[in-house]
C-alpha cells in the first residue's frame, strides 16, 4: 500500500503549490516619521560643538527607499580632519588620558542610557536613512548598539582584570571609520572600546548613511561629554584618506570594503599606527543531511536576507549536503514568497530598501553574471515599489565553487546554493576562498559541530543559528576579512599597549 | 526528509526531522513580531471566530449546559450583526446526542472527544467502542488521544496501529488525534507523534487534551505545521491543525493565524482545515470586534459566557 500511496504522490509532486498569497493580508503598519527629528543641515561635530565645515560644502543624504533628500550634511575637507585630530589630541592629553576610569565609565553609561532613551526615534531616522525594515533597526541595531556600550562602560574601572599582571595605556587618538550598513551600531562597536581604554575619537560615517552617527553627536553632547572625546566628522572617501593620513592618529579603525582595507593597509605601512580592519566576506553555511532542515532554512533566511544581505558575515555561499539539497531549495522557496519587501517603515516589512543606486548597480551586475554562468535563478514573486532602489530576495543553485558568484561579495539579497558529499569535501570547500569572517554549520551531531569549527578558516562560526552578536564575543576575520577583533575582551586589546 | 528514498517506502518514525528547539521558538517568536491592524484585525477576528471549537470538556457537564453552549455557537453575540458562528462543539460522547438536536442544521459540526480521553489508558477495544458510540450518536468528528505512554516507550508500531484502528471506526467522522503535546517533553518527539498520526490516517493533528499544562503553545503548532506541509508535498494529502488550550486572547490567535498564513498559506486559512480549541477565546474575540466597531471596549458583562 504504501508503495501506491508513493506513486500517487511522485505524480502528484509536481503540482503540489502552497498558495502564500491569501486572501487574508497584512494591512499596512507604517511607524510614524513625525517622532523623529531630522535637521535640515549638519555641521561637523568637533570639539564638543557643531562647526561649518572649512570646506564651505555639504552633500545630500537621501532616503534610498524614496530617493528623497533628507538632509544635508557638512564634507570635510583636510583642514577639518586636521582641527578634529588636533581637538581630539587636546582632549586626550589635558582631560581624558588623565580621568579616573570610574568617571570615563560614567560618561559612556551615560551615553548608552540617553541612546536607550532614545530608542525609537534613532530607529526611525536609521530607517529613513539607510533602507532598512524598522524591524531590524528597532529590534538589533538600536538595543545591540546600547549592549554595546554599556558592556564596555563596565570594562573602563576593571582594565587590571582584562589585562592580569599587565599595565596598560592608552594609545591616543583613534581615526575610525564606519560602513553604511549598520551605521549606529558600527559606530557604538568603535567608541565603546575607545572610550573605555582612554582613547579619544575621531570617527567618520559612511556619506550614505551619516544621520544616527550624528544624532549620536547630540547624545555625546547631552551627556556633557567633555569637548574633544569624540569628534563626528562627515564626509566620503577623501576625509576617510585624511584621517587615516593624519600624523597625529595613532589607531585606525576601519570596517568596510576589503579593497578600502588593502589601501588603508599600504598608506599606514612605515608609519606607527595600530590598525584593525573589519572587511569583506563570503561566508560558507553549511547544511548537512542530519540537521534541523527547517530551522536551518530559517537560518539561511536570516543568513543572507538579513539586512538586504548588506551584512559582511552575510552567509552568501550555502553548501547542501546533496541528498537534502533538493528539499532545502524547496523550502527556501517557499520562506522566500512569505518574506514581506518594500517599505522599510512598515512595521511588518522584512526585506527593505537597497542602501544606494551604487549599491544596487553592483547586485545587479552579479545577478547578471551568475545568470551567464548557468545557475539557476529563483527570486520571490513579490512586486516592487516604483521609486527607491530595490531587489528582490534572490537565491541561485547549481552554482560552481568556480563560479564568480561563488567567489565575490556581493553584497545584496542573492544567494549562491553549492552542493557537496562529505565533510572533508565542504570543508575544503568553504575554505576555498580569500576571505574568512564568518561560517555557519547545521547538524544535530554535536562532534560534526566541533569537528567543522576546529578546521573552518573563519573568525566566527555559528552552529545551529546565524548572525548572532553578543558585545562580549569577539568579531573579525581571517585572510582578507581583515585583522583585530572588536568586541569582547579582545576588543580591548586593540586600543591599548601593553606595557 | 533527510534519510534514504527507502523511508518512503516502509516510513521509520524514529527518523523523523530533528528539531532544533533555539531555531524553533525563535521562529515561532517572529510570527509574533507581525502588526495586524485595521481591516486586517477585523477580518482575521472574523476568521478566529469561524475557526473555533468551542468546548466544553467537563465531569459535571450536562444537557442543559450543552444546550446554552449550543445556542452561543450559533449566536455569538447577536447584538453584532455580520460576524460568524463557530466552526463546532466539543463534547464528550455522552452529549453528542443533545448538542447535535440542539444545532439542527446550522452547518455547525459536532466533535466529540473518544479513545478514553484525557488519558487514553484503555484497551483498544473500549476506544473503539467509545468511538462507534460516539458516531452513532451523530458526531461529525472524532477528536481521539494518543497513548503517550507507549509512544514514551518507543512502541510507535502500536501507537500506529490504535490510530488507524479509531480512523476505520470513525466512518465517515473525520478524525483529529491529540498527541497531549505536553506530555512529550521535546520537539523531536512532537514531530514523531505527528508523523505518525498522519501516515496512520489522522484528518487532523491537534495539540492537546487542555488537561495537561503547558497546553498549545506557538513553536509547538509551528513543528506540527511543519509536520503538515512536509507530509503534504509528500503526499499531496492535506492534514488539518488544531492548537487547543491556552488561548484565551484575540492577540495570540492572530499570532497563530500569521503562522498559518506563512507555513502553509490559503488553503489552510478556513475552519475546513484549521481550528482553535478553546472555551473563552470567543468572547475575547466578540468583544476585540465590538471595540474596533464602536472604538470602545464593552465589560466582560456584556458578552454571554455561555
Amino acid at each position: 500500500m504504501a508503495v501506491t500511496k508513493k506513486k500517487v504522490a511522485s505524480k502528484k509532486s509536481n503540482t503540489i503549490k502552497l498558495k502564500f498569497d491569501t486572501s487574508w493580508d497584512y494591512a499596512p503598519a507604517p511607524e510614524s516619521k513625525s517622532a523623529a527629528t531630522i535637521n535640515k543641515q549638519y555641521d561637523l561635530f568637533i570639539n564638543g560643538e557643531w562647526q561649518k565645515p572649512a570646506s564651505k560644502k555639504y552633500f545630500d543624504t537621501i532616503n534610498p527607499a524614496t530617493e528623497e533628500k533628507l538632509s544635508e550634511v557638512a564634507n570635510a575637507n583636510e583642514a577639518d580632519v586636521d582641527k578634529a585630530v588636533k581637538s581630539a589630541r587636546n582632549a586626550y592629553d589635558k582631560v581624558w588620558k588623565k580621568m579616573p576610569a570610574k568617571e570615563r565609565a560614567k560618561y559612556i553609561f551615560r551615553i548608552a542610557r540617553i541612546m536607550q532613551e532614545k530608542a525609537r526615534e534613532l530607529a526611525i531616522v536609521e530607517t529613513l536613512d539607510g533602507g532598512k525594515p524598522i524591524k531590524e533597526s528597532r529590534d538589533f541595531d538600536v538595543p545591540t548598539a546600547a549592549n554595546h556600550l554599556f558592556y564596555y562602560a563596565g570594562w573602563a574601572d576593571k582594565l587590571e582584570y582584562a589585562f592580569p599582571n599587565k599595565r596598560t595605556e592608552p594609545l591616543g587618538v583613534a581615526g575610525q571609520i564606519t560602513p553604511w550598513n549598520f551605521p549606529l551600531l558600527m559606530a557604538a562597536w568603535k567608541i565603546a572600546p575607545a572610550l573605555a581604554t582612554g582613547n579619544t575619537v575621531v570617527l567618520k560615517p559612511a556619506e550614505t548613511t551619516p544621520l544616527t552617527t550624528l544624532k549620536l553627536a547630540e547624545i555625546i553632547q547631552e551627556a556633557d561629554l567633555p569637548p574633544g572625546v569624540v569628534n563626528i566628522i562627515t564626509g566620503a572617501g577623501d576625509t576617510g584618506a585624511a584621517i587615516v593620513n593624519h600624523a597625529d592618529v595613532n589607531k585606525i579603525a576601519f570596517t568596510g570594503s576589503t579593497n578600502v582595507g588593502k589601501i588603508i593597509q599600504r598608506a599606514i605601512a612605515g608609519t606607527n599606527k595600530k590598525a584593525t580592519l573589519e572587511l569583506g566576506g563570503k561566508a560558507a553555511n553549511i547544511i548537512f543531511e542530519d540537521a534541523p532542515i527547517d530551522q536551518a532554512v530559517e537560518g539561511v533566511v536570516n543568513a543572507i536576507f538579513f539586512n538586504q544581505g548588506h551584512v559582511c558575515c552575510a552567509g552568501s555561499r550555502l553548501y547542501v549536503q546533496e541528498s537534502v539539497a533538493k528539499e532545502v531549495i524547496r523550502k527556501l522557496r517557499d520562506r522566500m514568497q512569505s518574506l514581506i519587501v518594500g517599505d522599510p517603515m512598515d512595521k511588518n516589512t522584512d526585506i527593505g530598501a537597497i542602501n544606494s543606486r551604487e549599491q544596487l548597480n553592483i547586485i545587479q551586475k552579479y545577478i547578471a553574471i551568475g545568470k551567464k554562468e548557468g545557475a539557476e535563478m529563483y527570486e520571490s514573486s513579490c512586486a516592487l515599489p516604483s521609486k527607491g532602489f530595490w531587489c528582490r530576495p534572490t537565491i541561485f543553485s547549481n552554482v560552481a565553487q568556480s563560479n564568480r558568484i561563488a567567489q565575490e561579495e556581493i553584497f545584496g539579497p542573492v544567494l549562491s546554493i553549492l552542493t557537496f558529499r562529505t565533510d572533508d569535501e565542504v570543508i575544503e570547500k568553504a575554505n576555498n576562498s580569500p576571505y574568512g569572517l564568518s561560517a555557519g554549520v547545521w547538524t544535530d551531531k554535536g562532534s560534526k559541530i566541533f569537528n567543522m569549527t576546529k578546521r573552518m578558516r573563519a573568525g566566527v562560526v555559528w552552529a545551529n543559528t546565524f548572525n548572532k552578536f553578543d558585545p562580549s564575543s569577539p568579531f573579525g576575520g581571517y585572510k582578507e576579512s581583515g585583522f583585530g577583533r572588536e568586541g569582547g575582551l579582545h576588543g580591548l586589546s586593540a586600543y591599548v599597549n601593553i606595557v | 526528509m533527510a534519510i534514504a528514498k527507502s523511508s518512503q517506502l516502509i516510513h521509520d518514525f524514529a527518523l523523523s526531522p530533528r528539531i532544533d528547539q533555539v531555531g524553533v521558538e525563535e521562529r515561532a517568536s517572529r510570527f509574533t513580531k507581525r502588526s495586524i491592524k485595521n481591516e486586517a484585525k477585523e477580518n482575521g477576528l472574523k476568521l478566529v471566530l469561524n475557526m473555533i471549537d468551542l468546548t466544553t470538556l467537563e465531569g459535571k457537564d450536562t444537557d442543559g449546559k450543552v444546550k446554552q453552549l449550543c445556542y452561543k455557537a450559533m449566536h455569538p453575540h447577536d447584538a453584532l450583526a455580520d460576524i460568524p458562528t463557530v466552526a463546532a462543539i466539543c463534547v464528550y460522547p455522552s452529549m453528542v446526542k443533545v448538542a447535535k438536536k440542539a444545532l439542527g442544521d446550522s452547518g455547525i459540526k459536532v466533535a466529540s472527544v473518544a479513545t478514553a480521553f484525557p488519558s487514553g489508558q484503555a484497551p483498544k477495544e473500549i476506544k473503539i467502542r467509545d468511538t462507534k458510540y460516539a458516531v452513532n450518536e451523530g458526531a461529525d468528528e472524532v477528536d481521539m488521544v494518543i497513548s503517550r505512554g507507549k509512544f514514551h516507550t518507543g512502541e510507535y508500531n502500536f501507537v500506529f496501529d490504535e490510530i488507524a484502528a479509531i480512523k476505520e471506526a470513525c466512518g465517515d467522522a473525520r478524525l483529529k488525534v491529540i498527541l497531549e503535546t505536553g506530555e512529550l517533553g521535546t520537539y523531536d518527539k512532537v514531530r514523531r507523534a505527528s508523523d505518525i498520526a498522519m501516515h496512520a490516517g489522522a484528518d487532523f493533528i491537534k495539540t492537546s487534551t487542555g488537561k495537561i499544562q503547558p497546553a498549545a503553545t506557538m513553536p509547538v503548532t509551528l513543528v506540527m505545521l511543519e509536520a503538515i506541509r512536509d507530509f503534504y508535498y509528500k503526499t499531496g494529502k492535506m492534514i488539518g491543525m488544531k492548537p487547543a488550550g491556552g488561548i484565551s486572547k484575540s492577540k495570540l490567535a492572530l499570532h497563530y493565524l500569521v503562522m498559518v498564513k506563512e507555513v502553509l498559506g490559503e488553503d489552510w486559512l478556513n475552519n475546513e482545515w484549521f481550528r482553535f480549541g478553546a472555551s473563552s477565546l470567543a468572547n475575547d474575540v466578540l468583544m476585540q470586534l465590538v471595540k474596533l466597531k464602536t472604538g470602545q471596549y464593552q465589560s466582560a458583562n456584556y458578552f454571554s459566557v455561555d
